[in-house]
């Protein structure tokens, strides 16, 4: 329609035109995520909560040349040494290694399985809701009804099931966590797709010529992804649990590899002799659990999302 | 209000199909057939076709699934590889230890849940409102099988009071309503209704919220209503949200309790799902899988029309 009949646009790039800055962004100057950014930092909590997570990614990262000892090697006469200990600081495991070392090591398989499965949901199931958002009529209808079938299982039912059918392994336990969070994130991306795509902008987009790629790109990402954003880093501390849960129950990471659910789990047999040695583990998931929680509501608050 | 839970039943029916296809399925992702587990390493090829036609596992992948839906829709869901039991008993069986627990836990957790909602609800901001906000984010936080861990080792392994594992003193699977049976179950259900407690306070702290500040509780307040009945109100208008919720957690404990299960060695559904999947027992773990999913999916319904009944705003079209 555009560029064709109407004078008044010829010249003028409709894409161009179309993803110009909008009207608030003269009165804000700092932008939409420069204001999420104020927001956030004014916010203790969300900042605290950041901090311990950067802390922990940080000594996960950098684990293998900051551990004080071999986190591997265990030693039969130092087995289960109390907190404190004047060689270990945190004591020793079951098998008499240094369980700092194996905290600090377990930290790197902990987050990475319970991480990677929101990202790869967040990218799966953004791409599946956003499409049966925009497209709409029967591929919507097929997406989002498929997608129902697996909201009929509670998610640690079917974390458990697939994991349990695929076999132990931190691959399999991925591929079930990823399974059991794209259909959450699919639906939130479809829902907010949905209202987006009936906005005015999206008309006036669409009415200046601008290419559906386009369109898409600039005035549905631009507008979603937020929203998708906010609800997948709240899906983390659930993904963290459920990780190490499967770990635990012997699903996830094989020994002796460190990983703290698996830690958890080992260490069970300990409770009566050194109950203190054997909650750190879980202490450790904790934390990391809790600080995403309250970084995401921080986040949810500063983006002024609904639950 | 007939025909609106038959046209629930007649929707609810391609997600039950659906959900027995996930679970069909279940059995054929695992490598190797699901006979694979139980034959002799050193079984001839004659011996494994042979089983493999006796199982029916021979035939086409839909044949296979319509053979097995149809005796699922008997009541027939296979026989238990390593026990040679029948499923259904095996699972009948610990599906009733874990309903008791998971009724017991979102029983306490809502008492508590609604309490720490409305009391946060209505004193926003209030220390309170910091205390109930707080008890929230640890329940959705705290891993619950580490919980587990800490009751036992506080109540079991230091003071002694409560037993660590088990349903009972006789090492029975068979829970009975009496004292020393009681003790054993404590422990398991208060870490269990920690999940729930969270969820129910943050919802409720948020719906009370939301009708404070509806016209109609100024109303009431100017009309001379006394401070009791606007809370009445507000009861009323929360209550068929809070219930549905309610439901909801009960389904989420009973499938997602095989972590705080295991931990508490609690002869339940999650027990057997444990035990299942490190036997290899797949019939097990996909007729266990199987009722529990239908059991989410048909409270699911229940909550739905129980909300419908209870709460005239919704249009029942």
């Amino acid at each position: 329609m555009a560029g064709t009949t109407t004078p008044v646009t010829a010249g003028i790039d409709p894409a161009m035109g179309a993803a110009g800055p909008k009207p608030e962004a003269f009165v804000a100057s700092v932008g939409f995520w420069g204001g999420v950014g104020r927001k956030l930092v004014r916010d203790p909590v969300a900042m605290t909560a950041a901090a311990i997570i950067l802390i922990i990614v940080a000594v996960a990262i950098l684990a293998p040349w900051i551990t004080p000892m071999d986190p591997y090697r265990g030693s039969m006469l130092k087995r289960l040494k109390p907190i404190g200990d004047a060689t270990y600081i945190l004591g020793s495991d079951e098998l008499g290694r240094d369980m700092l070392s194996r905290l600090m090591m377990g930290g790197r398989l902990s987050l990475f399985i319970g991480v990677t499965p929101v990202i790869l949901a967040f990218i799966i199931g953004s791409g599946i809701g956003i499409l049966a958002g925009y497209v709409g009529g029967w591929l919507n209808v097929i997406l989002m009804r498929t997608i129902d079938v697996f909201f009929a299982f509670p998610s640690v039912l079917l974390a458990i099931a697939l994991s349990g059918a695929l076999g132990a392994g931190v691959l399999n336990s991925i591929v079930s966590l990823t399974c059991v969070f794209v259909p959450q994130i699919a639906r939130v991306a479809e829902s907010v797709t949905t209202q987006i795509r009936s906005r005015d902008y999206v008309d006036a987009a669409k009415l200046s010529g601008a290419s559906t790629l386009t369109i898409l790109r600039v005035q549905v990402l631009g507008n979603v992804l937020g929203p998708i954003f906010v609800y997948a880093t709240s899906l983390i501390s659930v993904s963290m649990i459920l990780a190490s849960g499967l770990s635990f129950l012997g699903l996830g990471v094989k020994p002796p590899e460190p990983e703290w659910g698996l830690m958890l789990n080992t260490l069970r047999t300990a409770i009566y002799v050194n109950p203190l040695v054997a909650a750190l583990p879980g202490l450790a998931i904790f934390i990391v659990s809790i600080s995403f929680n309250l970084f995401s509501d921080g986040l949810r608050s500063a983006m002024e999302v609904k639950s | 209000m007939l025909s609106f839970i038959l046209r629930r039943l007649v929707a609810v029916t391609p997600v039950a199909l659906g959900v027995s296809v996930v679970c069909f399925m279940l059995v054929h992702l695992a490598p190797g057939d699901p006979l694979s587990a139980v034959l002799p390493v050193d079984a001839t090829q004659e011996t494994i076709d042979s089983m493999r036609a006796a199982y029916g596992y021979d035939k086409p992948l839909p044949v296979q699934y319509f053979i097995w839906l149809w005796h699922v829709l008997q009541g027939d869901l296979g026989t238990s590889i390593s026990s040679g039991r029948p499923v259904v008993s095996e699972v009948g069986r610990a599906v009733v230890n874990s309903l008791i627990l998971a009724s017991v836990a979102t029983l306490i957790g809502f008492t508590f849940g609604t309490f720490f909602g409305f009391v946060a609800g209505y004193f926003r901001d209030s220390l309170l409102d910091r205390l109930a906000s707080a008890v929230s984010v640890f329940g959705v936080s705290v891993p619950h099988y580490w919980l587990g861990m800490v009751m036992v080792i506080i109540f079991s392994a230091t003071l002694g009071w409560l037993p660590p594992t088990g349903a009972g003193p006789d090492g029975s699977g068979n829970w009975r309503p009496d004292f020393e049976h009681l003790r054993y179950m404590i422990l398991p259900a208060l870490t269990m209704s920690v999940i729930p407690m969270g969820v129910i306070a943050r919802t409720i702290r948020a719906l009370v919220g939301d009708i404070l500040s509806q016209d109609f509780v100024g109303a009431l307040r100017a009309k001379g209503l006394s401070e009791f009945g606007v809370f009445k109100h507000v009861v009323k208008n929360a209550a068929p949200t809070a219930l549905a919720i309610m439901g909801l957690q009960l389904g989420y404990l009973l499938g997602g309790s095989i972590l705080i299960e295991t931990v508490f060695a609690w002869p339940g559904t999650g027990f057997l799902l444990n035990s299942a999947i490190f036997q290899r027992d797949l019939p097990l773990l996909q007729g266990a899988i199987l009722v529990l999913a239908m059991f989410f999916v048909a409270l699911n319904l229940i909550v739905d029309v129980v909300q419908t009944a209870l709460d005239p705003r919704i249009e029942r079209g």
